[in-house]
């Protein structure tokens, strides 16, 4: 059993982009412990030679015509979904 | 009929099984049915959408914070062409917070009563959808399957429910969960009544670039006389309640007095499948939950002061727990060092296991399985044991895996009255044998 320290659930937030709480963060260290031990079934299965299944419809490459389209949607319905914008931008706090 | 589903729906809200009615469109769509300048294949006829799927008239929650007032710009190509035939969204069901839970117990807006037992809970992740087809408010509400989420609910509730072969119906405009097994249907009373919904909304477009072209109309799927079916021993096991599998051997035995042939067949990798599937799936939810950054649309913390703050903080507040377990998992599997264990080997399993369904089809037309372990469990139950409420999942997420159609019919009535599902898989595009041979039975029943 692989024992999910506190150090690794902070480094999974991190690649997460999740700024989780204290209580957060201890409870989510036992459940992922649980959770990777149960996954951890997949090494009994003997997958040699097997090649990966990433999708199931065997499509591949579908592409529509090179055409420009127009869109139901305009820029200012896209903006009215932002919660600050300001000069037909999105607003965020400052980065520099 | 437009008025009486609503009024019905309000009647019915104590079960919390919608998140909103879009009561002022519909009744004006439906004026505009009355006066000729709308007509179809439905029309007139109310219906329901999961509320993680785009529609006018109220926001698009997907049960969580994060989307709290959002009002879609568009909606979904699957209502859009309901609505082409004249069909009128009566309002949005409550699910699991971006689909991600077998219970409708991780809404952000409260739980989903069960529709035979208000202290047990709906199932999920389409609970309220299936509750809603079950109370008897519209003739059919649409759902979302990427592991269980139209199946589990339906059985739980006594009501059809058909997750279509992967590809069928167009995901445009859908809140997008595991991109490899989400896949759209509907809950219905009848399978035929499936059968007509199914087929206005199956087919090609072009926003949606893993859609089939259209089979519904293609004449394989009628049902010969003599099916050969397959009843997995695997799934008829230890750990399925004793009632459960009473239901499924009464339905086999239904089948055989229709003149099918019912034989035990063994998928030994079928143990492995929950394994596969909560790799695969929380590792597609990782990367889809990204978008959920509080920028472009979507909940903003107040208090971030920098753009990385910004983010931790919308993602940490917007989403519920579980949405916060799974974009975990997804981030460890996928995180170098457990790359290869665990996200390689579990879709190198995934190929294991979609062979093992392939030889089963080259002499089965069909298999059936239970669709849970247990008739609906009481609320409250599983919530502090994640383990435990990703079991409720084992029979459904192989058909998942290997992107088959798989309807869940209502089989039987448990001795404390709770509804039980049998669950017929197909091969691919095989959908309509099984919604054909499901009204087969019903016809007897």
């Amino acid at each position: 059993m692989t024992k999910i320290t506190r150090e690794d659930v902070l480094h999974l937030a991190k690649l997460s982009s999740l700024e989780l709480t204290d209580d957060e963060v201890t409870a989510m260290q036992d459940e992922l412990t649980e959770i990777t031990d149960y996954i951890a079934m997949l090494g009994g299965l003997t997958t040699e030679g097997v090649e990966p299944k990433y999708q199931v419809s065997g499509l591949e490459n579908i592409y529509r015509e090179d055409e420009p389209q127009t869109s139901s949607v305009s820029r200012e319905d896209l903006l009215a979904l932002s919660y600050a914008t300001s000069d037909d931008q999105v607003k965020v706090p400052k980065v520099l | 009929m437009v008025k009486q589903a609503l009024a019905r729906a309000k009647q019915v809200a104590d079960y919390n099984s919608f998140l909103s009615l879009t009561e002022e469109r519909a009744l004006k769509r439906a004026a505009q049915i009355d006066s000729g300048e709308i007509s179809g294949k439905l029309a007139g006829v109310p219906f329901v959408v999961k509320d993680n799927m785009l529609a006018f008239g109220a926001p698009t929650t997907a049960a969580s914070v994060m989307l709290k007032d959002f009002h879609a710009p568009l909606q979904a190509t699957a209502v859009e062409k309901l609505e082409a035939e004249g069909a009128i969204c009566i309002g949005k069901s409550n699910l699991d917070a971006f689909a991600h839970g077998g219970s409708t117990e991780n809404s952000a807006y409260g739980v989903t009563k069960n529709a035979h037992d208000t202290k047990r809970v709906a199932g999920g992740s389409s609970g309220g959808s299936a509750v809603i087809t079950a109370l008897d408010v519209v003739p059919f509400a649409l759902g979302t399957d990427t592991g269980g989420s139209i199946r589990q609910p339906a059985s739980f509730n006594g009501v059809v429910g058909i997750k279509p072969t992967y590809g069928t119906v167009s995901r445009y405009g859908v809140v997008a969960m595991a991109s490899s097994t989400d896949t759209i249907g509907c809950f219905t009373h009848t399978a035929a009544d499936a059968d007509v919904v199914m087929g206005i909304m199956a087919g090609r477009d072009a926003n949606d670039m893993t859609t089939l072209p259209n089979f519904w109309n293609e004449k394989s799927n009628s049902v010969k006389k003599s099916l050969q079916i397959g009843l997995i021993k695997e799934t008829m096991g230890d750990g399925i309640d004793t009632e459960v599998q009473a239901a499924v051997y009464e339905y086999a035995e239904r089948l055989k007095g229709a003149g099918h042939t019912v034989r035990e067949v063994s998928m030994p990798t079928i143990s492995y499948s929950l394994g596969m599937y909560y790799v695969i799936v929380p590792a597609e939810i990782s990367s889809n939950l990204a978008r959920y950054d509080g920028v472009r649309y979507g909940y903003r913390s107040q208090n971030a002061t920098s753009l990385e703050e910004l983010y931790g903080q919308s993602r940490d507040q917007g989403f519920e727990m579980e949405n916060k377990r799974r974009i975990m998992i997804g981030s460890f599997v996928l995180s170098s060092g457990f790359f290869d264990a665990y996200y390689q080997q579990a879709q190198k399993a995934r190929a294991l296991l979609c062979s093992e369904f392939d030889e089963l089809f080259a002499s089965y037309d069909l298999l059936l399985s239970p669709v849970s372990p247990t008739p609906a469990f009481a609320i409250g139950q599983k919530t502090n044991d994640p383990i435990q409420m990703y079991k409720a999942d084992i029979m459904t997420v192989p058909a998942s895996l290997a992107g088959l159609p798989a309807v869940s019919v209502p089989a039987g009535v448990s001795s404390t009255g709770l509804p039980v599902g049998a669950q017929l898989i197909g091969p691919q595009k095989s959908d309509r044998l099984l919604l054909r041979l499901a009204a087969q039975l019903e016809k007897g029943a």
